[in-house]
């Protein structure tokens, strides 16, 4: 087998003495989902801002692509291509859609000013495959639906040619159809060869987007099962009892 | 991710200020401005628009106004800054303190050497920015509140001017110094039509830029007639000011004086006007610069994402507390190239320079619809918030309202604009 594009090894991070993350070790593979499941405060976001960049682990190590790697921040994370859909899209709602996907990675004419007319059209160009309706390009995006914002987050993340995406509760806001499309796009990018990893809540969800499911409780993790080895029920009892399935624990 | 509500890329019917694509914002300022002109003009019996008083409403704008436009950057990344009549004074000090004293007796110039105000005002400038920077790393790196940082900064600058300059006022500064305060630096008239003309033709050079640029990329763009107009506009805008300022004709017994000072006497029929205050050519060029900065540089795009969203603009890899120190470094250079105009203004340096400027620049901000809240705010916007108090001010002294009812007006004003603004806002986000 082809080494992780991602391991996390034993990460640990504590805020004033509560442990959120405790010796937690995670692996994902290129053209892999891996789910991560838990209740509120199980971990599963702060483990993953340890990957993004938006926290700094107290301890273990991120391995990418086999290699040691440091992530202090942000900027560390997208230079190994990571990209992030959080949960709370981090859009600057004054700004037009343009301007968001493109924060922190302007890109300028030959004089050094932001160049928005190319950033507006590279825009353009990927709203039309993600989301085709999509028109207010002038508009801040405080005015788009939740749908329309979520387009923006994910066309930000995978314009940038992403390795490793991470997607927190992506479809948290969203109504069936735009659920859908999230899926199909989940499986589009996997097939391109991407490792994601999916936060979310909804066991049925991770059974049916995810090739495996890391199961955390109190900042510990419960076990890594391959989703078709387990029901959905298993699942509930990983994330409720806190206890791998009996005919996986051996 | 569909929308339900999809919007046809050409709608059949739009109103003429969507067709011209005016800002709908900048159109009330302006309004609000003109009918305070126009008001008291009917008050003061038509003394409130004479070039004159025109000419001496802008030179009062100025330094307020130089200031209001980095107050922008500072709300809209919502922080403040309480500081900036303090720095001002201490700035003003410092160039004040320069060339009449401290590189007289340090290097060994004497008073009148050209280089003097010039390195006057480069020691101000750097000194300004400092300090800026200062109240940036305190606020940004420390994480002390903005407000807190330049309350204590607004007792201490005042009182290190104080101190630089034993509380005495310093002056009569050097004239060259003087020649950027107003009345004592004017183009003249040939070269006030002159630089119309310049502004005139890179304003329409612009405007043409963006639109061939737009074609470039197949984006849609507004109807020839209608760019066209907004040009014209412009234009007429511009010219308009210029011959306004140049109708201030220089009064007689001022021109006599000035030739007599020359030896010489003032020929017959020979009149000459100000023409633009070289502090209002200053004052273009900061509006014009902030404004690149604004909405053309990457600083700029940062300045509003904090503003918008702090976390979001931290995720993007921006580095926020750097930003920070940044826009109070810029807000220093401000009050100090505001302290050149406004000790230049007077002539001298004065102990009590720029007190309450800091209300007087936050009110500008905010009456120009910088929003408190963050993410929100223009620099002409400011300006043109600066030139209303200003307007407002001036109006009722020359009407004569009593001092006390002059600043309860201005106070009212302030609140009543905010709330116009929460108000247009609210219809805008129901829209």
């Amino acid at each position: 087998m082809a080494a992780p594009l991602v391991e996390m090894r034993d990460i640990s991070i504590a805020f004033g003495g509560v442990k959120a993350v405790d010796h937690v070790s995670v692996d994902l593979f290129p053209g892999e989902v891996v789910g991560l499941l838990g209740h509120n405060g199980a971990g599963k976001s702060t483990l993953i801002k340890c990957l993004s960049g938006a926290y700094r682990k107290d301890a273990g190590e991120i391995l990418i692509n086999g290699e040691h790697a440091e992530i202090n921040n942000p900027r560390d994370a997208r230079r190994y291509h990571i990209e992030t859909i959080y949960q709370t899209l981090a859009l600057a709602d004054n700004l037009d859609a343009a301007a968001n996907l493109f924060l922190g990675r302007e890109l300028t004419t030959a004089l050094g000013t932001v160049d928005d007319a190319s950033m507006e059209a590279e825009t353009r160009k990927i709203m039309g495959r993600l989301n085709p309706n999509f028109q207010k390009f002038h508009a801040p995006v405080s005015a788009l639906s939740g749908g329309q914002r979520q387009s923006v987050a994910i066309a930000r993340a995978v314009y940038f040619n992403a390795k490793i995406l991470i997607m927190d509760e992506p479809t948290a806001a969203l109504g069936p159809q735009e659920t859908q499309m999230v899926a199909e796009l989940i499986q589009e990018l996997k097939r391109q060869g991407l490792g994601i990893f999916l936060i979310d809540h909804d066991v049925h969800q991770v059974k049916a987007l995810c090739d495996r499911a890391a199961v955390m409780k109190n900042g510990q993790l419960v076990g890594v099962v391959k989703v078709d080895d387990v029901s959905t029920d298993d699942l509930l009892a990983m994330i409720i009892a806190g206890k791998k399935p009996e005919h996986l624990a051996a | 991710m569909s929308d339900q509500t999809v919007s046809p890329a050409n709608p059949p019917r739009r109103s003429l200020l969507s067709t011209l694509e005016v800002d709908t914002r900048l159109l009330g300022m302006i309004g609000a401005f003109v009918l305070v002109c126009l008001v008291f003009n009917v008050l003061t019996d038509g003394r409130f628009l004479t070039p004159r008083n025109i000419f001496n409403l802008t030179i009062q704008t100025v330094s307020v106004a130089i200031m209001a436009t980095g107050m922008v950057f500072v709300i809209v990344t919502r922080h403040i800054d309480l500081s900036v009549g303090s720095l001002l004074a201490t700035c003003s000090a410092i160039m004040a303190m320069l060339q009449t004293n401290w590189l007289l007796s340090t290097f060994g110039l004497e008073l009148g050497n050209p280089a003097l105000p010039w390195l006057a005002i480069a020691g101000g400038l750097i000194a300004g920015t400092l300090i800026g920077a200062f109240n940036g790393w305190l606020i940004g790196y420390l994480t002390i509140p903005a407000f807190i940082v330049t309350l204590g900064g607004l007792l201490v600058w005042r009182n290190v001017g104080w101190y630089l300059t034993n509380g005495q006022t310093i002056g009569p500064l050097d004239e060259t110094f003087q020649a950027f305060g107003g009345i004592s630096g004017t183009l003249g008239e040939t070269w006030s039509w002159i630089f119309g003309v310049i502004a005139s033709v890179v304003a329409v050079i612009g405007l043409y830029n963006a639109r061939r640029t737009k074609i470039g990329h197949d984006f849609p763009v507004k109807p020839a007639w209608a760019e066209t107009a907004v040009a014209g506009i412009v234009v007429a805008g511009i010219m308009g000011f210029i011959w306004m300022l140049n109708s201030y004709q220089i009064p007689e017994r001022v021109l006599a004086r000035d030739f007599a000072a020359q030896g010489l006497e003032v020929p017959e029929g020979y009149s000459a006007a100000y023409g633009l205050p070289i502090s209002v050519l200053l004052l273009i060029g900061v509006a014009v610069a902030m404004t690149i900065i604004a909405s053309k540089t990457r600083f700029g795009r940062y300045i509003f994402a904090t503003g918008g969203n702090p976390d979001a603009a931290e995720l993007s890899g921006i580095n926020t507390r750097l930003l920070t120190v940044k826009i109070f470094a810029l807000m220093g250079f401000l009050c100090a190239l505001s302290a050149v105009v406004a000790s230049a203004r007077l002539s001298f340096h004065s102990n009590d320079i720029g007190i309450l400027d800091e209300l007087r620049v936050i009110a500008a901000a905010v009456i120009g619809g910088t929003a408190l809240s963050g993410g929100i705010g223009t620099i002409y916007g400011a300006i043109l918030g600066a030139l209303i108090m200003q307007s407002l001010q001036s109006g009722m002294a020359m009407v004569g309202v009593d001092a006390p009812f002059q600043n309860i007006v201005v106070g009212f004003v302030l609140v009543v604009a905010v709330l116009i603004d929460i108000i247009y806002r609210k219809k805008l986000g129901a829209h």
